[in-house]
């Protein structure tokens, strides 16, 4: 789960770490009483997506009234496809250099790790491709947790001015004691600027939670923004269903993860040719209920680029017959005129197929391999974009 | 002994009395396991699926001596379960929890590094089987597998058991079918079960099931380039996935333009590896 700039900011602030004192505005007159009473601002769009600067996003105001104007701007405007409802007015900074401070989960390693750039300001990824000499890293144990003496070889790694040294370690291992316990996958300053006045502060800031961890942290639920997503998406959060809205033509509905992206796999193989791919990724989860799979399939159903249906469930756990049931639950609650091709293998899926010939619904077929049912499905889908 | 475990194993279940862990206990005997109890604290000396239960780990090895144990409690919880196993002595802890937080995983691996005796599967895997010694510990539905040659090592569950029921429909038995779990910090990577497959008599031909995100699979194909003998196919899942968006899986997500499909398909190409398309492709490549 992504953090907005403003939430993170506040988080990092709970910890002692330096940030701008700005608040946020969903209307031009907030952003302007904002602005009343810090001088010169910065007025940015709190969207969760990067390129903010270059797509207009982030705009400087040295009056209540432009602010006012900027704000006008910025609020709803699209960035990346996503809407700005919300704009953070911060004190604009004076600053004399942009440092990067970040800590990232490294998979390998199995451990997380500090990273520190003298180029702030830019992207890690790009720095890391263009002058990697200039990234400093540093492994953190994370029982032990990050030591002193490792922010002291950062800051001298990226060569910081000595009198920041102190400055500078307080906030990396108050970011260290952040990450941990927000229990997240990401946590970065980027920049860590010091200022005209020699102070070190974070002016924008990311964070990204790691899903695994929300069941503990409820704190964050109420930071989500459900306007970031689709709608389906939201919804099939709700009903406990992992779904992401791809932009093809063929909704899919498996369970288990792996088995869910095969089957997009296969869409796509048989159907790039004629321009036709998955429309979502969805994971039914294991011992699928018929109330399940009907919300699954009106979740597959909301998005109007579907034009047909592909279910291709491996029965362990699941059953097949349990699923045909909901199956034909669903359909009689909905009545999709879309076709929709069904491949159940495992416990209890020849009952489960019976059931379905049984039905006698036209425009549900049964398809015996995943290869079968791919190719069945992408034939449907042809047939209904014509 | 095959890898990992044998028709001798004495496996206990830690969470033997929640829902999914019964059920699971139940398909286990049902499979020829040799389950010697479960652990479920505060409901000791109850049974289960005709199994004792124990207070604690300890408590359950010390009375059976069980030397496996399968961890069937919910995920924020996991973590303590898996010490209470390594603390106990257990030599192959099964975890199939899920969602198990990643911090607790980069603890309970630097744990794991100072008690090199137990071995971590999982979590978030479906766990292991072995057909000819009819023993599995996990939830792999025994009816898909059949006793052959070819090692299947797999991220992921249903798609495993899709590629051994294709395997099996085609005439091609298991030797082991391990899934190693579709989390970012495995307890037991690629290259520790390809080792185990490349040194194990009873495999003669090897089935990686990869997926984006990471880059295990492109380690273990640096690893079979140089190290292994063994013929491999393989299929990298989530090739149509875009990047910066998480697929069911923890682990699986394309982040900073590393771990997509094609790169870990190259990869293995390169090492040798025939790679599939499409997963019922895989047994005519290993013909």
């Amino acid at each position: 789960m992504n953090l907005h700039e403003y939430q993170t900011k506040q988080r990092f602030a709970e910890y002692g770490i330096p940030v701008p004192m700005g608040s946020t505005a969903t209307t031009p007159d907030e952003a302007a009483e904002i602005a009343r009473t810090l001088g010169t601002v910065v007025v940015k769009a709190q969207v969760l997506s990067g390129g903010r600067g270059k797509a207009g996003g982030v705009k400087l105001a040295s009056t209540p009234e432009e602010a006012r104007e900027v704000a006008n701007q910025i609020l709803g405007m699209e960035i990346k496809g996503l809407t700005v409802h919300r704009v953070l007015v911060d004190p604009a900074a004076h600053i004399e250099k942009e440092i990067y401070l970040g800590i990232v989960n490294d998979r390998s390693a199995a451990k997380p790790v500090l990273i520190a750039s003298s180029e702030g300001g830019v992207e890690i990824e790009i720095v890391a491709k263009e002058n990697p000499k200039a990234i400093v890293r540093e492994h953190i144990d994370p029982v032990l947790g990050l030591h002193h003496y490792q922010t002291m070889n950062v800051a001298s790694g990226i060569n910081l001015p000595r009198e920041h040294w102190n400055a500078f370690s307080s906030i990396a291992l108050k970011l260290w004691e952040c990450y941990l316990d927000s229990d997240a996958t990401l946590a970065e300053i980027n920049p860590l600027v010091i200022t005209a006045e020699n102070q070190l502060i974070a002016l924008d800031g990311k964070m990204v939670i790691d899903d695994n961890a929300l069941l503990r942290h409820p704190e964050f639920e109420a930071l989500r923004d459900t306007t970031a997503e689709p709608e389906a998406e939201t919804r099939a959060r709700e009903a406990g269903i992992a779904y992401v809205k791809l932009n093809g033509q063929i909704g899919c509905m498996v369970n288990g993860a792996g088995l869910a992206m095969a089957t997009m796999d296969m869409v796509k193989l048989y159907g790039e040719a004629d321009g036709i791919g998955p429309a979502n990724f969805l994971d039914i989860g294991g011992g699928a209920q018929a109330d399940r799979v009907a919300a699954a399939l009106r979740i597959i159903l909301s998005d109007p680029n579907v034009k047909a249906v592909l279910f291709n469930i491996f029965g362990g756990i699941t059953r097949g017959d349990e699923v045909a049931r909901g199956l034909l639950t669903a359909y009689n609650e909905i009545k999709p005129d879309v076709a929709m091709v069904i491949r159940l293998v495992g416990t209890n899926a020849e009952e489960g197929m019976e059931l379905i010939s049984n039905s006698g619904i036209p425009n549900l077929t049964g398809a015996s391999t995943l290869t079968e049912a791919a190719r069945m499905a992408v034939a449907a889908a042809k047939e209904g974009m014509q | 002994m095959a890898i990992f475990g044998s028709k001798d194993t004495k496996v206990i279940v830690q969470g033997i009395t929640g829902r999914e862990g019964r059920f699971q206990t139940r398909l286990m005997i049902e499979y020829g396991t040799r389950v010697v109890g479960g652990v479920r604290a505060g409901k000791g000396g109850e049974w289960v699926e005709g199994v004792p239960v124990f207070d604690t780990v300890k408590g359950a090895v010390d009375a059976t001596g069980a030397d496996t144990s399968i961890i069937y409690v919910p995920g924020p919880g996991a973590a303590d379960a898996m010490y209470e196993a390594i603390d106990a002595g257990i030599r192959l802890v099964v975890c199939i929890s899920d969602p198990v937080p990643i911090m607790d995983m980069m603890k309970v691996s630097a744990y794991l590094k100072q008690h090199p005796e137990t071995r971590l599967i999982g979590p978030n895997c479906p766990g292991f089987l072995t057909p000819s010694d009819r023993v599995k510990v996990g939830i792999i539905p025994g009816y898909v597998a059949t006793p052959g040659p070819v090692g299947v090592v797999s991220k992921s569950g249903t798609l495993t058991y899709e590629v051994i029921y294709a395997l099996t429909q085609a005439g091609l038995g298991q030797s082991t079918c391990i899934g190693i779990g579709g989390d970012p910090i495995p307890g037991t990577n690629f290259i520790e079960v390809l080792e185990m497959f490349e040194s194990d008599p009873e495999t003669e031909k090897v089935v990686l099931i990869g997926e984006i995100g990471g880059r295990a699979e492109i380690d273990a194909a640096a690893y079979i380039k140089s190290r292994m003998t063994k013929p491999v196919a393989a299929f990298i899942a989530g090739r149509s996935a875009p990047p910066g968006t998480r697929m069911g899986h923890a682990g699986a997500i394309v982040e900073g333009g590393e771990g997509s499909a094609e790169d870990k398909m190259n990869a293995l190409r390169e090492a040798g590896v025939r790679v599939a398309d499409n997963p019922e492709q895989i047994p005519s490549l290993l013909k």
